[in-house]
This record gives structure tokens, sequence and C-alpha cells, in this order.
């Protein structure tokens, strides 16, 4: 019983540092969009303005996917092990 | 013309009172149900009271309780800032609200076009509710944007208007725009599903992973004054004086900066939304073939 429990705790944990390579992408996403904006608003100060705001409704939409990450991470860390440890419980007796 | 008169004063003291009595309710209720000995934990809302209902019992709980503060204290402001309002009669207030109108009017026209100009009410009051909700956090109440029923509520709201305005031209018209190229059909009814899930999940995830860090980061300040001040003697070994003052900066951009704009890119993508789905020129045509009919 204490080993299916520790596998249990074990596997969300590693599965939730996994899931968190998803985490690269967008950091890599937004920099390219942040570079780019930066660029434009060198070659034209004057549209500062709307370029940023552009550059920061891309990145929150490149951002989507690191969240979804995380969103699992934080399903797997304190969600899950509760509830298969619940259903352990219930069929073990 | 003298319109400060005595009412007039008491009625706005009425209003600002009424703009903080829910915000200490709200402190009193969390004082109220809080264990003593919890100290730094990551958990959901607190459940406050369940109601009895025939299906399935009906849960109050921090979320509602404070999202309903916060829509008590913006009608109140909204109030305050209104008050005396008439032709002639200025005060430094009714200017500060004419600004608001002003702005959130020509950011709907400017992205959404003229034909969704009266959408300006809604957007300004998802803005509202959605920056005050993630800003209530520094008074030290649960922020109701980091609880998925509230958003995702939000969610299923602003994909009902998408599909209405999608739906206008007819339902075979509605029908038609997902089998674009006939193949990709399954492909884009997931893609019009994920919409509000994605909507929902962006700004949840936002506000959740900054509060999440701000309690990992104050809980190992915790830890880490505890090692490095341990051994001083008596009351001066056991106060975590690390915790003062770093926990605010990390505050700073995770509740003020990232609450603010993650309610402008909700609003900025519901107004897109709208928008971009309302085929807005067969929409015209069908308007005008229809008067023809009806002059013939």
């Amino acid at each position: 019983m204490e080993i299916a429990i520790s596998i249990i705790l074990g596997c969300c944990a590693v599965g939730a540092g996994l899931a968190m390579i998803a985490g690269i992408g967008p950091g890599i996403g937004e920099g390219n969009a942040v570079a780019k904006a930066c660029e434009a608003i060198g070659r034209q100060p004057e549209c500062k303005g709307d370029v940023t705001t552009t550059m920061l409704m891309g990145c929150a939409i490149a951002e989507t996917t690191g969240l979804y990450a995380l969103v699992i991470t934080i399903l797997l860390l304190f969600v899950t092990p509760n509830m298969f440890i619940n259903i352990l419980i219930n069929t073990l007796g | 013309m003298n319109y400060k008169t005595r009412r007039f004063a008491l009625v706005d003291i009425i209003y600002i009172i009424m703009m903080i009595v829910p915000i200490c309710f709200g402190m009193f209720l969390k004082v109220l149900t809080t264990p003593l000995s919890d100290g730094i934990s990551i958990s959901g809302a607190r459940i406050y009271f369940t109601l009895p209902m025939p299906v399935q019992n009906l849960l109050i709980t921090e979320s509602q309780v404070n999202s309903a503060i916060v829509m008590v204290v913006l009608l109140f402001f909204c109030l305050y800032l209104t008050h005396g309002i008439r032709y002639g009669v200025w005060l430094k207030r009714h200017h500060f609200a004419e600004i608001i109108v002003e702005m959130c009017t020509s950011l709907v026209k400017n992205n959404m076009g003229e034909y969704f100009k009266s959408f300006g009410p809604f957007i300004a009051s998802i803005l509202a509710l959605s920056a005050l909700s993630s800003l209530i956090t520094l008074f030290g109440l649960f922020p109701p944007t980091s609880d998925i029923n509230i958003i995702a509520g939000w969610a299923i709201l602003v994909f009902i208007l998408i599909t209405y305005y999608k739906m206008k031209c007819g339902l075979w018209e509605y029908a038609k725009s997902f089998a674009n190229p006939v193949l990709m059909a399954p492909l884009n009814i997931i893609g019009e599903i994920a919409t509000p899930i994605s909507m929902a999940f962006r700004h949840y995830g936002n506000v959740l992973s900054g509060s999440v860090i701000s309690v990992l980061v104050a809980a190992g300040l915790q830890g880490l004054s505890n090692i490095v001040f341990g051994a001083l003697p008596g009351f001066l070994g056991e106060f975590p004086f690390l915790q003062v003052g770093l926990p605010a900066v990390l505050s700073i951009y995770f509740d003020i900066f990232s609450g603010c704009l993650q309610a402008f890119i909700f609003a900025m993508l519901t107004m897109l939304y709208i928008a971009g789905g309302f085929p807005l020129e067969l929409y015209e045509e069908r308007k005008k073939k229809k008067a023809q009919k009806c002059k013939n």
C-alpha cells in the first residue's frame, strides 16, 4: 500500500516536471516577438504605442501553450495525487 | 449655481462609504473563516457555506462572494463619478468619467468598426470587472480571477455572443463557414470549441501562476531568514526579517501589472473575436435584399 502511494506521488511529480518542458516554446516565441518589436520601434519611433500594444497582444496569445502546461502541472501536483490515492483506498479497502 | 449643498455632500459620503464597506466585509469574513494554525499554503477558494439544492448542493465559495463585492464596489464607484452630472455643472470627477467613457468608445470603434459602436459599455464593464477582480489581492482577499469557475463563466458569455453574431446571417451560412475547405471541417469545429477554453485558461493561468509564485517565494524567504537569523536570541530569532518588503516587489509585477494586462487582453480578444466572426458584407447584402422584398 505504501509503495503504491509513493509510486503515485513520484509519478505525479515526474509528470509535472515533464509537462513544464512546454515552457521552452513560449519563451523562444515571445523573445522573437519582442526582438522584432524593438527593431520596429528603432526604425519608426513614432509608432511606438501601436507596436507595443500589438506586441503585448501577440505575447499573450503565444503564452497560451505555456499556460496549458502550467494548468496541467498544477492539476498533477495538487489534484490528481489525492484523487488516485482515494481511488486506491476505496478499491483495496 | 450653488450645487454643493449639504444633501449633495451627504450622498457623496454615503457612496464613498458603500465603496469601502464591502471590502471590509470581505476581509471580516476571511478573518472569521481562516483557521488559526494555517501557515503559508497554496489552497483554492474557501467554501463559506452550502445551500441544499434538489440536484446538487450549491457551494457559496470565497470567489463568488468576492466577485459580488467587486460588483458592488464598481456600482457605487460609477454612481459616485456621475453623481449630480448635468449641463453646466462640472466637477473634477465628471471630467474623469468623461475621459473613461471616451477612451472606451474610441477603443471599441478602432478595433470593432462602426457597426459595433454600441459595444462600449459591455467592453468597459468586462475591463473594469476583470481588472478590479485581480487588484483585490492588494486588500488580502482571494482574487476571483484565480478561480476557473468565474473565468469560465465570462468566457462562455463571450462565446455565446460570438456565436450569436456568427449566426446573424442564418443557420445555413453559419454551418457553411465551418466547411470552408470541406476536409478541414473537424479541425474547424475543434478550433471553435477551443476559443472559450483558451480564453478562460489564459486569464486563469496567468493570475494563478502569479499567486503560486508569490506564495512559494514568501515560504522560501521565511525558511531563509530562519537559517540566517535563527541564532539571534528571543524574538529576533523568530521574526522573518527577509519577508519584509521583498515579496512586494514581486507583487508589483504579478498583481498590478499582470492583472491589468490580462484584463486588457481579455477585453481585446473579446472585441477581436466578436468583430472577426461577424460577416458584415454578407449581412448588409442580405439586409438590402430583404428591404427590396418588402418594397415589392
